[in-house]
């Protein structure tokens, strides 16, 4: 007869399973705290906010670009929970909150204007249009902050050679979708929308202008803008455009929602450039995400080789 | 309970409510929840605490003539002070944290940036004030010339509200939600002056109220 021996270790006195991880979270939380104020780096590590949108695909990224920076990258929870996403609302924090309302299935991309061959295509034909690459850059943003990131995706000359612009075409501009039963942010009219944004012919055929579906290795999750987005290294973050529905080849500098809502802040060209100071602060620095202390702003984000785009043009008045 | 004795006890209560933002974030840095730019978070919520208190602070003279509460007076040096406490944060988010005492590049910043001008001002301002709280400093000064000196608080207000306007990139609602409500106080009080003028002798009551 087996008789049990009573545990000498009462249920109320073992700690709840919940309780004891919280509170390895939060030694950890303290550790690592205890850590940033050592090595100055705070925030990431620190940062455990968790996914709160749906799993997404993962894409077959088979090249590693060249262009890849070797700085180290920033993690996907830094990169989806500090966004500058106006449709999503003007916090940082609302768009991984409110962007998840957006559907991105079915999606139309309209490619038109001063072209041989318009074209309207599924997203899923331009994802295999061609191989998909890992692309690390650096994104600076106009406010002063930077980040890197594992983009994936090819270059925009890829598309535009499908296309086949005309002799008239001198810039091309996208849009951003506009739709204000998921866009709770584009319900206020804080900016002239739909987004909008343009480049110079030869700053799209640019070989670093990247047409963008995912990161990480992954789709891009919807606050940063699923499901295609540009990226152009060189250039202020808002000069990237978030959703397209539509690229249109023009034969003027087409309207940009940033200039237009305010000119003497925000220039056409926007390159990123220590020298010249938004109105209202400093571009000479920037704090890297993560880093405690700030470091210099490099001209043109560091990608020096587009330099050569802009010989001959002052800076200071194309800024 | 008499008057006295509540505005005693729930002192202690009051200050406590008042360090409770300031409590909250600190538990937000605890446990990791101040997101990708934790200096930004405290930035901003140091700011807006600031003019908070600032509120707070200028709301009491109307509120205690409106409602009949004379003694609210006597929160007001702390809901003041608390305006200070925030402010000083604020400002040393930007010079340890933000800046990391690059004094020149700050230098350049007052000089050129007109936000930083305006929110430094707005800083300035509150200095004088939060040094001559104390009883001793009223009794020193007079309660006329105290009562002149703390005027500065309308100034420092309106700056703070601009420092906020001219610092937001777009989304200009939240600083405008705090210039009404400073337009609104600052207001008052003029309410307030014509009113008494018609009703002379209320003024030397209210004197001989705050002194004591």
């Amino acid at each position: 007869m087996l008789i049990k021996k009573p545990s000498d270790i009462r249920s109320s006195e073992i700690t709840p399973k919940k309780v004891c991880f919280d509170r390895r979270k939060f030694l950890g939380g303290a550790a690592a705290l205890g850590a940033a104020a050592l090595t100055g780096r705070v925030g990431g590590e620190l940062l455990a906010p968790g996914r709160v949108w749906a799993d997404v695909a993962k894409l077959n990224v088979t090249v590693k670009s060249p262009f890849s920076t070797t700085e180290k990258m920033n993690s996907l929870d830094e990169v989806t929970h500090y966004n500058n996403y106006y449709e999503f609302g003007t916090d940082k924090y609302s768009p991984a909150k409110y962007a998840q309302a957006l559907r991105t299935r079915p999606w139309k991309v309209v490619v038109d204007g001063e072209v041989l061959k318009p074209k309207t295509f599924d997203i899923d034909d331009l994802l295999k249009l061609a191989p998909m690459e890992e692309r690390i850059y650096r994104h600076r943003c106009v406010e002063g902050w930077s980040i890197v990131v594992p983009w994936n995706g090819y270059s925009l000359s890829t598309l535009i050679n499908v296309v086949q612009p005309t002799s008239k075409a001198k810039y091309v501009q996208f849009l951003t979708a506009l739709d204000k039963e998921s866009m709770i942010g584009a319900r206020e009219p804080i900016l002239d929308w739909p987004y909008s944004e343009g480049l110079r012919m030869d700053e799209a055929m640019y070989p670093l202008t990247l047409l963008c579906f995912g990161m990480y290795g992954e789709e891009l999750p919807k606050q940063n803008g699923a499901p295609v987005r540009t990226v152009i290294p060189w250039k202020y973050g808002f000069k990237c455009c978030k959703s397209i529905v539509h690229i249109r080849f023009v034969s003027s500098q087409p309207p940009t929602a940033w200039n237009t809502y305010a000119p003497n802040e925000y220039g056409f060209y926007s390159n990123v450039n220590p020298n010249v100071d938004h109105p209202r602060w400093s571009q000479a620095t920037e704090r890297r995400l993560g880093d405690f202390f700030k470091r210099k702003t490099l001209m043109f984000n560091g990608y020096d080789q587009v330099a050569s785009l802009y010989s001959g043009m002052d800076l200071r008045k194309y800024y | 309970m008499s008057v006295d004795r509540f505005v005693r006890y729930s002192k202690p209560a009051v200050f406590f409510a008042c360090l409770v933002p300031m409590g909250l974030l600190i538990r937000k840095g605890l446990t990791g929840h101040l997101g990708a730019n934790p200096i930004e978070v405290i930035t901003h919520s140091t700011g807006d605490w600031t003019l908070t208190f600032l509120c707070i602070t200028l709301a009491i003279t109307p509120l205690r003539r409106a409602l009949r509460l004379p003694w609210l007076i006597r929160y007001r040096r702390m809901t003041g002070l608390f305006a200070f406490f925030h402010g000083t944060l604020h400002l040393m988010t930007y010079v340890w944290l933000d800046k990391f005492f690059a004094w020149r590049e700050m230098l350049k910043d007052v000089g050129l940036r007109p936000f930083i001008t305006m929110g430094f001002t707005a800083f300035v301002l509150m200095v004088p004030l939060a040094a001559t709280s104390t009883a001793g400093m009223i009794r020193r000064l007079g309660g006329r010339r105290w009562q002149e000196l703390h005027r500065l608080i309308y100034l420092s207000a309106v700056a703070g509200v601009i420092h906020y306007y001219w610092l937001v990139k777009l989304d200009e609602r939240l600083p405008l939600r705090y210039a009404a409500i400073v337009a609104i106080l600052l207001a008052s009080r003029v309410v307030i002056y014509l009113v008494e003028r018609r009703r002379p002798g209320t003024r030397a009551v209210e004197q001989a109220e705050r002194v004591t």
